[in-house]
C-alpha cells in the first residue's frame, strides 16, 4: 500500500501493466519524454524504454488508427488524447472503426485499446480544456465508458480497462488529479492525503468494470454521480443533512442497473448529478433506466443536476459547474414531493 | 537482403535533452541573398526546390541582399520594428499578470514575432486572417489597441468576447482576425473556404492562414492543401515551424523526413522557406505569395523557420525537456534584434533611439495595463454579467436555455446570486 493521488494511481496501474504484459505500450501527445501535460505518464518511458512509451504527432485521429492497428496485430495498446475536448478528430476512428471491428468481422478482429483522457472543469480551461463528453461514448454500441472518483477505483479500473478486449474509453476528472474536490472553490483545496480511497496497493489488482460502488449509504433518496460529482454530492449530503444515498458509477458503459435499481427501490426518489450539458446528456439514459426499473417505487420525479446547455465560460466556471447548492435543491425537491 | 533480419520500430528523439549542450551545426542555411525569385506565375514543380531551401535577405553584416530584397522605406520598416516591439513588450506583461494571478494562462510569442508582424504588414486592409494562439502580433501590427486585448485576457468587464474565451484566444471582426479555437488546425482548412468565398463574389481580398509544425499533423492541414490546390483558392497558407509543440521537437511532425514546406509540392502547392527570424524575408515572401493569390494564380504554403524562444504557455516549463542554452543557441538570431542592427546600418536608426523606444513602450504597455485592470481581471473583477453566459449559443436564446438561465438566479435585471461559494 502506498498513499497515491489520482496521477500516481493512474501510473502505477499503467507500470504494472506494462511490467506485466509486453504487448502494452502506451503512447500519445507528450506522453513520452516528457510524460504528459499532467505527468500521468511521468517516468514510464525511462522504465520501459522509447518502443514501448513514445510521443506521437498531434493527431488524435492518427492516433486512435494507430491503436486499432496494433490491436488488429495483437498488442493491447494505452493512448492518451490530451484533452477529452481533443478527442473530436477520432470520432470517426472510435465510432466507424474500434467500437464496430468486432462486430463487422464476426469477431475476427476487435480493438482491446484503452483511450485516456482528461475530462471536467474546475480548472480556469475555458470551453475547451473542460468538456465532459461522455454521452458521445455512451451513445455508442461496442465502447465502453469509465470515470473514476479516487486514486483507488482509478488503478483498479484502468488496470481492467486494460485488460478488456474491448475499446474502452477512460475519462479522467482532471479537478481530481490532486485532490477530492467537492465543489467549493472558496474552500482551500485538498489534497488526497490521509483520504482513504487515496490508500492504493502497489500491485496489480482490478476494480471490476460495470460495476458501481455505494460510496454513502442512505435511505430518504438515491442520488447518481460520477468523476468530481461523486464529492460534490457528498458534500452536497452532508451540509443538507438528508440521509441519501450516494452512488459512484464509475462504468457508464455498460452500467450497474442492479444497484441503481436496488437503491431507488428502497429510496423512492432519485437524482441524478453530472458535469456534462443536460440536453441528451447521460442524465437522460438514467432517468429512463430509472423509471424502467423503478417507475412504481417512485415517490417524486426524478431530478436532474447538470452543466448548463451552453459552453463552459472561462470567467463564470463557478456559475456554470453544478455545485452542491444546486445538488442539495434538487434532493430538498425530491424529499419534500 | 539479409533474411534473417527483423523489423525494427523506430521512435525519432530529438538531438539533445536537458543536461546536454545544444548543436544546430546539422542545420543547412544557405546565405542570405543566395535563393533565386522565381516569377509568381511558377509552378510548384518548377520552383519545388525552393522548399527545400532558406530564403534569406538580411545577412552578415545586416545589409539586405539579393533577390528578395526590395526597396522598402525606412518609416515602413520602422513601422514593423515598433510593432514586434510592442509584441514582445505586451507579451512580457501578460506573462507577469498571469504570474500575479490576474489571468489564468497566457501564452507569449517571443522569437517569432518577425512572423506575425512582417506577414500583417505584407498583406491589405480587409485581407483576411486564419491565426492560431501565437499570432498577436497580426493584431498588434494592424494597430488594433492592445487595451482590448488586454480585456479579453482578463475576461474583464470590458471584454468584447464576454468573458467566455481562455486568455489569448482573440477575436476581432474589424481587424479581419477570425475568432481563434482552442482545438488546432481547424483553422487552416477554413481559410480555404473563406478564400473561395472571396473569390465566387469576385472581390479582391484574399486569406491567409497559420499553423505550427506540430499541427500540421492533424488532417485540417491536409484537408487546406488538398482544396486549396483544387480550386485555385486564394490564400497563403503559413506553417510557422518554432522547432517545439510543448514538449516534442519538430521531428515528431515528420520534419527531420523533409521540410514542412515540402509537404505543398505534393499537391501542386507552390512552396516557399524562410527565415522565419528574418523580417525583410518573410516580408518579401508573404509579398511573393499575396500577389501570386490576387493574381488568381492560386495557393502557396510557406513555411517560416523559427524558434519557441520562451515556455509553450504558462502551464509548461521547457527546461523539462530541452537543453537549458538551447534558445541562445539558435542560429538565426531575434528578429527585432536584427531588423534593428539593419536599420542602424542603413543609418535610419540608433541604439539610443531604440532603447528610448523600448522605454516608451514598455511605458505604454504599462500604463495601459493600469486601465485595463481598471476594468477588471480574472481574480478580482468586474468581469462581465454572467447572466450572458447564456447569450449567443443561439441566435435566439431558446426556452430551454431561459428557463436554465433563470434556474441559475441569473434573470437579466434581477440580482445576480453570487457563485456557488464565492
Ligand atoms: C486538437 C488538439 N489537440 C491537442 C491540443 C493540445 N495542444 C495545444 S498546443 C499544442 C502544441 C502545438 O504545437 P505547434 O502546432 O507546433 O504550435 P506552437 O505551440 O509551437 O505554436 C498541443 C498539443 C489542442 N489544442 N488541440
Ligand atoms: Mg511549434
Amino acid at each position: 500500500m502506498a498513499a497515491m493521488n489520482m496521477v500516481q494511481a493512474l501510473n502505477s496501474a499503467m507500470d504494472v501493466m506494462l511490467g506485466r504484459d509486453p504487448d502494452v505500450l502506451i503512447f500519445g501527445e507528450d506522453v513520452g519524454y516528457f510524460g504528459g501535460v499532467f505527468r500521468v505518464t511521468d517516468g514510464l518511458q525511462k522504465k520501459y524504454g522509447r518502443e514501448r512509451v513514445f510521443d506521437t504527432p498531434i493527431t488524435e485521429g492518427g492516433i486512435v488508427a494507430l491503436a486499432v492497428g496494433m490491436g488488429a496485430y495483437g498488442l493491447r495498446p494505452i493512448v492518451e488524447i490530451q484533452f477529452a475536448d481533443y478527442i473530436y478528430p477520432a470520432m470517426d476512428q472510435l465510432i466507424s472503426e474500434a467500437a464496430r471491428l468486432r462486430y463487422r468481422s464476426g469477431a475476427e478482429w476487435f480493438a482491446p485499446m484503452t483511450v485516456r483522457a482528461p475530462c471536467g472543469g474546475g480548472i480556469f480551461g475555458g470551453q475547451t480544456h473542460s468538456q465532459s463528453p461522455e454521452a458521445l461514448f455512451t451513445h455508442v454500441s461496442g465502447l465502453k465508458t469509465v470515470i473514476p472518483s479516487n486514486p483507488y477505483d482509478a488503478k483498479g479500473l484502468l488496470i481492467s480497462a486494460i485488460e478488456d478486449d474491448d475499446p474502452v474509453v477512460f475519462l479522467e476528472p482532471k479537478r481530481l488529479y490532486n485532490g477530492p474536490f467537492g465543489g467549493r472553490p472558496d474552500q482551500p483545496a485538498k489534497s488526497w492525503a490521509g483520504h482513504p480511497d487515496a490508500e492504493v496497493p502497489l500491485e496489480h489488482y482490478r476494480v471490476p468494470l460495470g460495476k458501481a460502488n455505494i460510496v454513502r449509504a442512505g435511505q430518504a433518496a438515491t442520488v447518481l454521480a460520477y468523476g468530481t460529482m461523486v464529492h460534490v454530492a457528498l458534500a452536497a449530503v452532508a451540509e443538507c443533512g438528508i440521509d441519501a444515498e450516494v452512488i459512484d458509477l464509475r462504468t457508464l458503459s455498460p452500467v450497474d442497473v442492479e444497484t441503481i435499481a436496488a437503491s431507488v427501490d428502497k429510496t423512492g426518489r432519485c437524482v441524478i448529478v453530472h458535469e456534462a450539458t443536460r440536453f441528451s446528456g447521460y442524465g437522460g439514459e438514467l432517468c429512463a433506466l430509472v423509471q424502467e426499473h423503478c417507475f412504481y417505487r417512485l415517490e417524486a420525479p426524478i431530478e436532474r443536476v447538470a452543466g448548463w446547455d451552453t459552453p463552459y465560460p472561462h470567467a463564470f466556471e463557478w456559475q456554470y459547474f453544478p455545485g452542491p447548492d444546486r445538488v442539495v435543491q434538487a434532493l430538498r425537491r425530491v424529499v419534500e414531493a | 537482403m539479409d533474411r534473417d533480419q527483423v523489423l525494427q520500430l523506430h521512435i525519432p528523439e530529438p538531438k539533445h535533452r536537458p543536461g546536454e549542450l545544444a548543436d544546430f551545426s546539422h542545420l543547412r542555411l544557405p546565405l542570405a541573398g543566395e535563393i533565386r525569385r522565381p516569377p509568381i506565375a511558377a509552378s510548384a514543380y518548377e520552383i519545388r526546390d525552393l522548399a527545400y531551401e532558406l530564403i534569406r535577405v538580411l545577412d552578415d553584416e545586416d545589409r539586405a541582399v539579393g533577390p528578395w530584397a526590395q526597396p522598402l522605406e525606412p518609416a515602413f520598416l520602422l513601422r514593423g520594428l515598433r510593432a514586434m516591439m510592442l509584441t514582445r513588450a505586451y507579451d512580457e506583461r501578460m506573462f507577469r499578470a498571469q504570474r500575479q494571478g490576474k489571468t489564468s494562462f497566457y501564452m507569449k510569442c517571443t522569437g517569432e514575432e518577425a512572423v506575425a508582424v512582417a506577414q500583417a504588414c505584407a498583406f491589405e486592409c480587409g485581407d483576411m486572417f486564419f491565426p492560431t494562439y501565437r499570432q498577436q502580433g497580426l493584431l498588434i501590427a494592424r494597430d488594433w489597441p492592445i487595451l482590448d486585448m488586454m480585456c479579453q485576457v482578463y475576461s474583464n468587464s470590458a471584454d468584447r468576447l464576454k468573458g467566455r474565451q481562455m486568455p489569448v484566444f482573440y477575436s476581432s471582426r474589424e481587424a479581419g482576425f477570425f475568432s481563434i479555437s482552442g482545438n488546432l488546425g481547424t483553422q487552416f482548412s477554413q481559410a480555404v473556404g473563406w478564400a473561395m468565398a472571396s473569390a465566387y463574389r469576385h472581390d479582391r481580398h484574399i486569406a491567409s492562414a497559420w499553423i505550427g509544425d506540430g499541427a500540421t499533423a492533424e488532417p485540417d492541414f491536409h484537408y487546406a492543401l488538398t482544396l486549396a490546390a483544387v480550386y485555385h483558392a486564394p490564400v497563403v497558407l503559413n506553417v510557422v515551424n518554432n522547432q517545439w509543440a510543448i514538449s516534442c521537437y519538430q521531428g515528431m511532425a515528420g520534419g527531420d523526413e523533409s521540410t514542412f514546406a515540402s509537404r505543398g509540392i505534393g499537391y501542386g502547392v507552390p512552396a516557399l522557406r524562410v527565415d522565419g527570424n528574418d523580417f525583410l524575408a518573410v516580408y518579401a515572401a508573404t509579398r511573393w505569395a499575396a500577389e501570386r493569390a490576387r493574381s488568381n494564380l492560386g495557393p502557396t504554403l510557406i513555411e517560416h523557420f523559427t524558434y519557441r524562444a520562451a515556455a509553450h504557455s504558462t502551464s509548461d516549463d521547457p527546461g523539462r525537456y530541452r537543453p537549458q542554452d538551447e534558445s541562445a543557441k539558435w542560429p538565426l538570431g531575434d528578429p527585432i534584434e536584427r531588423l534593428k542592427r539593419h536599420l542602424v546600418a542603413i543609418g535610419a536608426w540608433s541604439d539610443a533611439q531604440h532603447a528610448a523606444l523600448v522605454a516608451e513602450l514598455d511605458e505604454t504597455v504599462r500604463e495601459t495595463g493600469r486601465r485595463a485592470e481598471a476594468l477588471g481581471t480574472l481574480n478580482a473583477g468586474p468581469l462581465p454579467d454572467p447572466a450572458s453566459m447564456f447569450e449567443d449559443v443561439y441566435k435566439e436564446m431558446q426556452p430551454h436555455l431561459k428557463r436554465q438561465r433563470r434556474e441559475a438566479g441569473l434573470e437579466p435585471g434581477g440580482t445576480p446570486r453570487p457563485a456557488e461559494g464565492a
